[in-house]
């Protein structure tokens, strides 16, 4: 077991190190940062004073390698737009969209559990084809459709949730929360379910076609030949069964939610680092770009390396091999 | 009444509606059994051995299902009963052992929790006595160290011991019947004779009536007290292990014992029964089995077939072998 940590720790590693190389990538070859950072009036003499200032007279490996010391450090240098350095930056918008991602990630995942088991039990049910057909459009309609119908349906017409911004946020300590208020309440819903809705789709299809499958197994017919009450077999024997396999995709679905906020926080103007990377997409400001580039990768790797943990916990098998273990 | 038998199948018929036409994987099964009595049941791949089984409890898949006749537990009906009256009934009352152990059991729960559930369910017991009982089953199944055992989960166990593990589980609620559907199938040939005899030494020791369901002529020899062979979802033969196993009647019974190796039969070629058993849907008018049949005669190739019951109750054959086989029958 602690080999394979190791291992996953490793390629890990490496994972970031790539990504990395594509971020600093992007500071050498998209715009030359000393044009930005001089104006019209500069000398060849300037040019080369700055260059060698920001060490881009250095040879790639060893400029890659310093970025790496620096970014490993949260320093990503200053924001060509704000001249303020980048991780005061990410770090004031964090909090906005670490709680959009947290309350859309509970969402997929309670309802997208809860709906799969209920549309495996009652697979011949006239509600549980509804949701399965219903389930079907909410994949295929692109998320900013979603946005937008839902802030036509609840803002504009009914008026009831606000269709832009966070509402009124409280400041603790460095983290800015909108859960306190009820205007931050009011404004989270609608970018939520529009964020969570894709995730809590695929977490319930796939919730379901594993319990469908589990329920086939020789141990449910075994369970059922004992006289075991369908309660138990649903929601001990089968479900704990059909987590197993669905952790894994799970936990990779609520690293997706996070980079997928990008779309979420334009339609719904949220104060996030999606709106941020977006902002900076269109000005060119690479350092933002680079920086939240490296930090949802951080976060991807480091959700499927606690993914691969959690597996441990709950499949007993894996504790002892991994090769006996599977599903 | 020791006299009723634990149980009585009546002309059991289970029908599949398909497409091309309605299939009886069951056709007119009788047979009883009585309390610390063995029946074994044989027959090739798609008998219909398993289909018998499950109808008994209940657990027949979509879309087969019981069309006519009877199944008595202890005298009482149960082929009408439904969800929840049945379930209570199984696991009680029947239990059942599937073939292979390896999927037989949870494999995120442990040996005791599966047991304390079944255990909690069927009987009024409080949590701490069910767990002696949980202990005290898997002792009673030969599992060394039960009590440190018990809190393991299935894949710390090797494959003989899960059976073995499952005979508890099927048995943990004392049930009267249990349907053992190929136990020994899936096990090392080393293991088999052991537990054949642990599900020999339970049947006597506490009485219960067991349905064993195997390919194995051995096993049928060393366990069985009667045996039901098993033809295109017919019965073919039914009777006491030694008088079948030794002087078969029905022309299938005798050539699906030359095509068993058994130690008793010494060194004689195994024969090959010709051609293959016929499918559900394509079944020959008459006797099943008379397309292969180095008997047959133009009676068996009309309706209606033989029966146990229009025949001499003990092979479903107009013209049996044995002493006089000569002899046509029924007619
Ligand atoms: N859903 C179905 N549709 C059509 N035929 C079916 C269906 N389910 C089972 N059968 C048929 O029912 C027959 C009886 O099957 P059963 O499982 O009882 O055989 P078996 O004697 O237990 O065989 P085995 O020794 O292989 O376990 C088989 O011929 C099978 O093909
Ligand atoms: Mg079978």
């Amino acid at each position: 077991m602690l080999a394979y940590i190791i291992r996953r720790v490793f390629q890990s590693v490496l994972v970031l190190l790539v990504v990395g190389l594509v971020a600093f990538a992007m500071f050498r070859f998209v715009g030359d940062p000393v044009d930005n950072m001089l104006g019209q009036e500069r000398t060849q003499a300037d040019i080369e004073r700055l260059r060698e200032q920001l060490g881009l007279d250095q040879p790639f490996i060893v400029q890659y390698w310093r970025f790496l010391e620096q970014a490993a450090q949260g320093n990503f240098g200053l924001s060509y737009r704000q001249g303020r350095p980048v991780a005061e930056i990410l770090i004031e918008r964090l909090p906005a969209t670490l709680e959009l991602a947290f309350v859309s990630g509970l969402l997929a995942l309670f309802g997208g559990i809860a709906l799969g088991i209920f549309t495996a039990i009652r697979r011949r049910g006239v509600s549980a084809n509804v949701i399965m057909t219903v389930s079907l459009i909410g994949v295929s309609l692109p998320t900013f459709l979603i946005g937008i119908l839902l802030i036509y349906v609840f803002s504009v017409e009914l008026g009831w949730l606000p269709s832009f911004g966070r509402g009124e946020v409280t400041r603790i300590g460095g983290w800015t929360t909108g859960f306190l208020t009820e205007s931050g309440l009011k404004a989270l819903i609608l970018p939520a379910i529009t964020l969570g809705l894709y995730q809590m789709t695929l977490i319930m299809r796939l919730v379901r076609t594993e319990m469908l499958e589990v329920l086939r197994m020789d141990y449910i017919r075994f369970a059922r030949a004992r006289g075991i009450r369908e309660k138990s077999i649903n929601f001990r024997h089968a479900l704990k069964n059909t987590l197993v396999p669905v952790i894994t995709i799970t936990g990779l679905q609520l690293g997706s939610i996070i980079a997928f906020a990008i779309i979420t926080e334009t339609v719904f103007q949220w104060p996030g680092v999606g709106l941020l990377f977006i902002n900076a997409i269109q000005f060119v400001d690479i350092p933002v770009m680079a920086a939240y580039l490296m930090m949802i990768s951080v976060m991807f790797v480091g959700i499927n390396l606690i993914v691969d943990m959690l597996y441990f916990a709950i499949d007993p098998r894996l504790r002892v091999d991994r090769t006996a273990g599977g599903h | 009444m020791t006299d009723t038998p634990v149980l009585s199948v009546r002309n059991l018929v289970v029908e599949i509606p398909t497409r091309h036409g309605v299939l009886r994987p069951v056709d007119n099964v009788s047979y009883d059994i009585r309390a610390g009595e063995i029946l074994g049941v044989v027959g090739e791949s798609g008998a219909g051995k398993s289909m018998t089984g499950n109808a008994v409890v209940g657990l027949l898949d979509r879309p087969a299902r019981i069309t006519s006749g009877e199944i008595l537990l202890s005298g009482q009906p149960i082929h009408t009963l439904k969800g929840e009256a049945l379930r209570r009934l199984r696991g009680k009352k029947m239990g059942m052992i599937f073939q292979d152990p390896l999927t037989s059991l949870n494999p995120l729960l442990t040996v005791g929790d599966q047991l304390t559930e079944t255990i909690l369910e069927h009987l009024g017991v409080s949590q701490q006595q069910a767990r002696e009982r949980a202990v005290a089953a898997l002792e009673e199944v030969g599992i060394p160290a039960a009590r440190s055992r018990i809190d393991s989960y299935p894949h710390e166990f090797s494959g003989g011991m899960r059976q073995r593990v499952v005979i508890a589980l099927a048995l943990c609620a004392e049930p009267d019947l249990i349907i053992a559907d190929e136990p020994t199938t899936a096990l090392d040939v080393s293991v088999q004779a052991q537990i054949v005899a642990l599900l020999k030494r339970l049947c006597r020791e506490r009485g219960v009536a067991v349905m064993l369901v195997t390919h194995d002529m051995g096993v049928i020899a060393e366990a069985a007290d009667r045996v039901a062979v098993m033809y295109a979802g017919r019965l073919a033969e039914l009777g006491p292990v030694r008088e079948v196993l030794t002087e078969a009647r029905h022309p299938y019974t005798s050539g699906l014992m030359a095509s068993t190796p058994l130690a008793s039969q010494g060194h004689e070629r195994l024969r090959q029964i010709p051609g293959a058993m016929p499918r559900l849907g394509n079944l020959p008018d008459g006797c099943a089995f008379h397309p292969r049949c180095e008997f047959a005669q133009d009676r068996c190739r009309q309706n209606p077939g033989p029966t146990l019951d229009t025949c001499d109750g003990r092979a479903a054959c107009w013209f049996p072998l044995g002493a006089d086989r000569k002899q046509e029958v029924g007619a």
